[in-house]
């Protein structure tokens, strides 16, 4: 197990040795956006909680860097952190409001949410550059010992985020929190009466979404060097959830995975045409018909129909 | 002082009076059986006295404390725990995770965030006792739902044991069981520690008067009566109600 974990994170370390400039610019956007669909996996392949908003936080997150980094104090320390917290609250803030529902009211809300940010930033264009947004935000440079400003070494940057992302994602999924999450996607009723304060775990799930998905943001908005309503759009938050679905909801890599195989065919398919969209809908479909349970899930099934 | 003392519950739904004016007390340690039929508001009963529902008026005081106000997280961390009727085990879940859940429940370690479940050896120490001394160890690595019926019914007892209650309410342990089953589930809940007081729901009177130190009979909402095993066998009234007229 440890063995091979630190064998991938070698391969991922070597791996920019092999690739074109180009090929090392996609590979660090799978591993930002892997940051994000595994940051909803918590919530949703573990604990259960759908969510059609989680952009919100990952927007909330690119917004606070960008403002920061363009009008306030260009400090990656001082931004990130910024960012961060901003993301994290507005989770904490809009967890409060739609952990009062379940299932498909539960998306509801968290689409609701995340549209009323998205018309923030479309709106208040003295703030935010409405439909413009943010251009020239700068790669992290300042307040470091090294410039992170070249691909090479911001891929490094988020190699970085991304392995203390698993690790940490990856420790609570196996903690009795994580196991309690689990416990309550699958009878949240029982749990109660178990001892256990169902809010309490799912609303804690939440928030943690919320950070990381918020690091994701951070990191993109770094990485694209601009920031614009896109960000906290239902476009970026149904990619995250079809991520999820696509990788194996309730598997720790799975949607890492997922975010590869979805950053991929975007950018291969947008070279051919505009309707990247219609093509990630066909994927969502067939995901949901053939392997309801996503790549990691079908792949092990496999594997334990083939043992026996 | 009582493990248990209902005075007064009344709750209604729409114009259907599930609880009217029920009043019931279990001393520590007693095994006390909650009879009648369908609709008698047995499960209401239980629903209100674990939390799930918020009846219109009355009081419940476990162990001399009013839970009234407490969620049902909160009153089983005071030591109450229940059964469900229809099996709602963890469906995908192996019986380990399970009871491992169960125990974790009353344990500090169920908040930890950072730190592996397979670091609380505790844990897993009891659960697998568990296992064993209920004849299940070799059940635990198989997920809930592939269990038979009758297992899953162990299960569930099993489950609210490792919560280690004070006061178990068991809605009909029995229920859709074939007659060996049913034994094999009785056998278990004799088995249950002494100083556990029990209110459980049974269907079946053979059961149901075996078990039982004594026996509150609902009706249509009511307590119609309460005594002794022996004492409701005669009651003609719960002949009449329960097992209809003509049957005694």
């Amino acid at each position: 197990m440890i063995a091979r974990a630190g064998a991938a994170v070698t391969a991922l370390a070597l791996l920019p040795l092999a690739l074109s400039s180009y090929q090392l610019d996609l590979l660090t956007k799978m591993l930002i956006f892997a940051i994000f669909a595994m940051s909803l996996n918590l919530p949703l392949g573990y604990a259960g909680l759908p969510s059609l908003g989680h952009a919100a936080y990952f927007g909330v997150g690119a917004y606070a860097v960008g403002l920061m980094a363009l009008r306030v104090w260009d400090n990656f320390w001082v931004d990130m952190a910024l960012g961060l917290a901003a993301a994290t609250v507005t989770a904490a803030l809009f967890g409060l409001l739609a952990l009062r529902a379940e299932g498909s009211y539960l998306l509801m809300i968290t689409l609701a949410l995340a549209q009323v940010l998205w018309g923030i930033a479309f709106g208040w264009r003295w703030l935010t550059g409405g439909d413009d947004g943010l251009p020239g935000v700068p790669r992290p440079a300042a307040g470091l010992p090294w410039s992170l400003a070249g691909g090479l070494r911001f891929y490094y940057l988020v190699l970085v985020c991304f392995v203390g992302s698993v690790l940490v994602l990856g420790l609570v999924a196996r903690s009795p929190f994580g196991r309690a999450l689990v416990g309550i996607r699958e009878s949240a009723r029982r749990m109660e009466v178990l001892g256990y304060n169902t809010w309490l775990y799912k609303y804690v799930a939440f928030v943690l979404a919320g950070l990381f998905a918020g690091l994701a943001g951070n990191l993109f908005v770094y990485y694209n060097g601009f920031v614009s309503p896109a960000y906290l759009s239902i476009v970026f938050s149904a990619s995250a959830l079809i991520m999820v679905i696509l990788g194996g909801a309730g598997t720790l890599l799975g949607p890492a995975l997922g975010s590869a195989v979805i950053v991929y065919l975007e950018n291969t398919v947008s070279a051919y045409t505009q309707r990247w969209l219609l093509v990630l809908g066909v994927v969502y479909v067939a995901v949901t018909l053939f392997a309801p349970e996503g790549i990691v899930g079908f792949a092990r099934r496999r594997r334990k129909s083939g043992a026996a | 002082m009582s493990a248990l003392e209902i005075s007064r519950l009344t709750h209604a739904f729409g114009g259907l009076r599930a609880l009217d004016d029920v009043s019931l007390e279990a001393q520590p340690g007693e095994r006390l059986v909650i009879l009648g039929p369908n609709g008698a508001g047995k499960t209401t009963l239980f629903n209100a006295i674990t939390g799930l529902l918020r009846p219109a008026s009355g009081r419940i005081r476990l162990h001399g404390e009013d839970v009234m106000g407490l969620a049902p997280h909160a009153r089983a961390q005071r030591g109450l725990g229940r059964t469900f009727q229809i099996t709602t085990l963890f469906p995908g879940l192996t019986v380990l995770d399970s009871v491992l859940l169960a125990v974790q429940g009353r344990d500090r370690a169920r908040f930890a965030l950072l730190r592996p479940q397979a670091a609380f050896p505790h844990l897993h120490e009891r659960a697998l006792a568990l296992l064993a001394e209920w004849d299940l160890g070799d059940r635990r690595d198989m997920p809930t739902r592939l269990l038979s019926y009758g297992e899953q019914r162990q299960v569930e007892l099993i489950l609210a044991l490792a919560a280690r209650p004070r006061v178990l309410l068991l809605d009909e342990p029995t229920a859709g069981l074939s007659p060996a089953e049913t034994a094999a589930v009785a056998a278990t809940i004799r088995r249950f520690p002494r100083d556990l007081t029990l209110l459980f729901i049974e269907h079946d009177m053979d059961v149901a008067l075996d078990l039982a130190d004594r026996v509150v009979v609902l009706h249509q909402g009511r307590v119609l009566a309460a005594g002794s095993p022996e004492e409701i066998r005669r009651d003609p009234r719960v002949a009449e109600t329960y097992l209809g007229a003509g049957h005694a």
